[in-house]
């Protein structure tokens, strides 16, 4: 029997929903609001609702300290981890999704038990290793970490999409004398192709939000917008508003990227759990 | 052009021996049918010849040449799957184009052959159009499209009227058999509808647990059953075995007689039976007969015969047409 949907239970659920919302929302929320206060009113106490809006913090923040760099190194860490990592996560995907083997769920189980593990356990191995290659501080050096790390996860969220797609369209392009490339480039990813967007881009926000290794393994030259961030937080810990000023320009990429592709996001993070 | 030898082949998965070991000569130009019950390695005899799977051990050639351990695209062969297996997010005339382009034949070329097959198999209307947004007949057809526009030296069917409804089904059989007399290439088609293997085949194997248990021309197999199983499993509806006095009376552990070989009388015959059920088909009249002492017996009668459920009957068996089988079930 199908459950009766009334007009009461659908308005208890809409509220509820926008309750939550606002409630996760609220501290991005409050943030912005501070970014654009005097350090003053931004301490007052009880929290000042309505204040004279002023843009010193921007201007503060711009000129001490070089926010397009920090940018800059975000993007191509968060932007090249995630290349690089769907050119090594496509193959093995697909290998593990249309050729099983009696290991594939081990394998994948060992894939995933390597994201239960305390990083700052394999911080001192890792630390040294970079060390002794010369990436500590390097670009390139982080974004093949940060591939390294999410690396799991891509792999289990291509495996997922692929293992949708029914292995006898591949199997007709093998007849039509497609070579491996030629599959996986023509029929493939095609048909994979908004999971593989979806799966970009949630990695793309997780690599941009990591805070652990980009602060342990960078310094001066390397250092993405979390380190800026954590630049304000420590010395300067006091001055709220500068701060959130920080953590909003920090963020505002990745939240702007995030609007535009939240239909993507949705059906990347819901895949397969309803069909 | 399309011979193929199938040499001691023999498929395991893991532990689990699918096919022991069959050997097997398709003749070039041939069309011919793998039937069985399902479960019985049809599909996966086509695919090993596809090369989709690996031969456990055992050898295939075509036309002489050694591919056992050759890729599927190195065989020369097409195949049209039970779903169609098109590619959805590319056109007809993508869909079709695709074994040309890997090919590496150029554009007009590619243009000039998809528009001859689309002609021949009536999609010349629907070549913008994605999978989509066809019906099933016509996913199918273009299907075969994508597998005659390369010509191949043979062509693999895997079940492909499974998915369509019955009067489509009976339309695109006659276009398979058509399009066998115009290519006039070897066809190998699995399917476990013995109708589509009597009517299409030029000869049949019929397979059991991954043996052949009979290959030959589909009369001879429906006439000379070489044994229970291919006696059962060749004909519609199904042949009646009896393993009582009657048979030893014949000179056989057990007999077998068709529905057809069976005459219908209401007032006298050999075995006196009810009718427990009577499908009546206007053209034919199929009756369920119980009878004392041989069980129920399946009947088939021509035309309309006005015998209904819970009628008495008298069933005569047509002796000429008897099959007689040994303790083995082989027939004799």
């Amino acid at each position: 029997m199908a459950r009766k949907i009334t007009i009461q239970h659908q308005l208890g659920f809409t509220l509820l929903a926008w309750f939550l919302g606002l409630l996760m929302f609220f501290p991005i929320f409050w943030m912005i609001l501070t970014s654009f206060k005097t350090e003053i009113d931004a301490i007052a106490s009880p929290p000042l609702v309505v204040f004279s809006v002023t843009l010193e913090n921007y201007i503060e923040v711009l000129s001490r300290s070089n926010y397009l760099k920090f940018f800059s190194n975000s993007v191509i860490i968060a932007g090249g981890s995630t290349l690089l990592a769907l050119v090594v996560a496509i193959p093995s995907a697909w290998a593990m999704a249309f050729s099983p083997t009696r290991h594939t769920k081990n394998v994948l189980m060992w894939m995933l038990s390597t994201k239960m593990m305390p990083p700052v356990g394999v911080l001192v191995p890792i630390y040294l290793s970079l060390k002794y290659m010369g990436l500590l501080d390097t670009r390139f050096g982080l974004t093949i970490i940060m591939m390294l790390i999410n690396l799991p996860i891509i792999i289990w969220m291509l495996y997922t999409y692929f293992k949708e797609i029914p292995s006898e369209i591949l199997e007709a392009s093998r007849m039509d004398g497609a070579k491996l490339w030629q599959e996986i480039i023509f029929v493939l990813l095609p048909m994979a192709l908004p999971g593989i967007a979806s799966t970009m881009l949630l990695n793309i926000i997780l690599a941009w939000n990591e805070a652990f290794w980009t602060l342990n393994l960078t310094a001066a030259n390397a250092a993405t917008l979390t380190a800026f961030i954590a630049s304000y937080s420590s010395p300067e810990g006091l001055f709220w508003a500068k701060l959130s000023a920080a953590s909003t320009m920090a963020i505002a990429p990745i939240l702007i990227l995030g609007w535009f592709s939240q239909k993507q996001l949705v059906t990347g993070l819901t895949f397969g759990a309803v069909k | 052009m399309g011979k193929i030898h199938l040499e001691k082949v023999n498929k395991c998965f893991g532990d689990i021996e699918v096919i022991p070991s069959i050997d097997l000569e398709i003749e070039d130009g041939e069309f011919v049918v793998f039937v069985g019950p399902s479960g019985c390695g049809k599909s996966t005899l086509l695919r090993l010849i596809a090369g989709l799977e690996d031969l456990t051990s055992g050898k295939i050639f075509i036309n002489g040449q050694d591919v056992s351990n050759s890729a599927p695209a190195k065989r020369q062969l097409a195949m049209v799957f039970q779903s169609y297996a098109l590619y959805p997010h590319m056109t007809v005339y993508k869909n079709i184009a695709f074994p040309l382009k890997m090919a590496g034949i150029d554009k007009s070329e590619i243009d000039k052959k998809v528009k001859a097959a689309a002609k021949v198999l009536n999609l010349t209307d629907y070549l913008e159009r994605t999978p989509g947004q066809l019906s099933g007949g016509q996913r199918q057809r273009v299907a075969i499209g994508r597998a005659i526009v390369r010509q191949p030296s043979a062509f693999l069917f895997d079940e492909p009227l499974s998915n369509l409804d019955a009067a489509l089904r009976v339309n695109m059989r006659v276009e398979i058999t058509d399009l066998h007399k115009q290519l006039k290439r070897t066809m190998i088609y699995v399917t476990h509808d013995q109708v589509e293997a009597m009517t299409m085949a030029d000869r049949i194997v019929v397979l059991q647990a991954g043996n052949v248990e009979q290959f030959g021309t589909p009369l001879d197999i429906y006439n000379n059953p070489i044994n229970k199983f291919v006696a059962g499993f060749i004909g519609s509806p199904k042949m009646n075995f009896i393993s009582v006095h009657d048979a030893k009376q014949l000179g056989a552990f057990e007999i077998g007689i068709r529905p057809e070989h069976m005459n219908i009388s209401k007032t006298e015959g050999r075995w006196r039976g009810v009718v427990t059920v009577a499908e009546h088909l206007g053209s034919d009249t199929f009756l369920h007969v119980k009878t004392e002492g041989i069980g129920t017996i399946v009947t088939r009668g021509d035309g309309e015969l006005n015998i209904n459920y819970g009628d008495i009957v008298y069933v005569t068996p047509n002796l000429n047409k008897i099959y007689r089988f040994n303790e083995k079930g082989l027939s004799f």
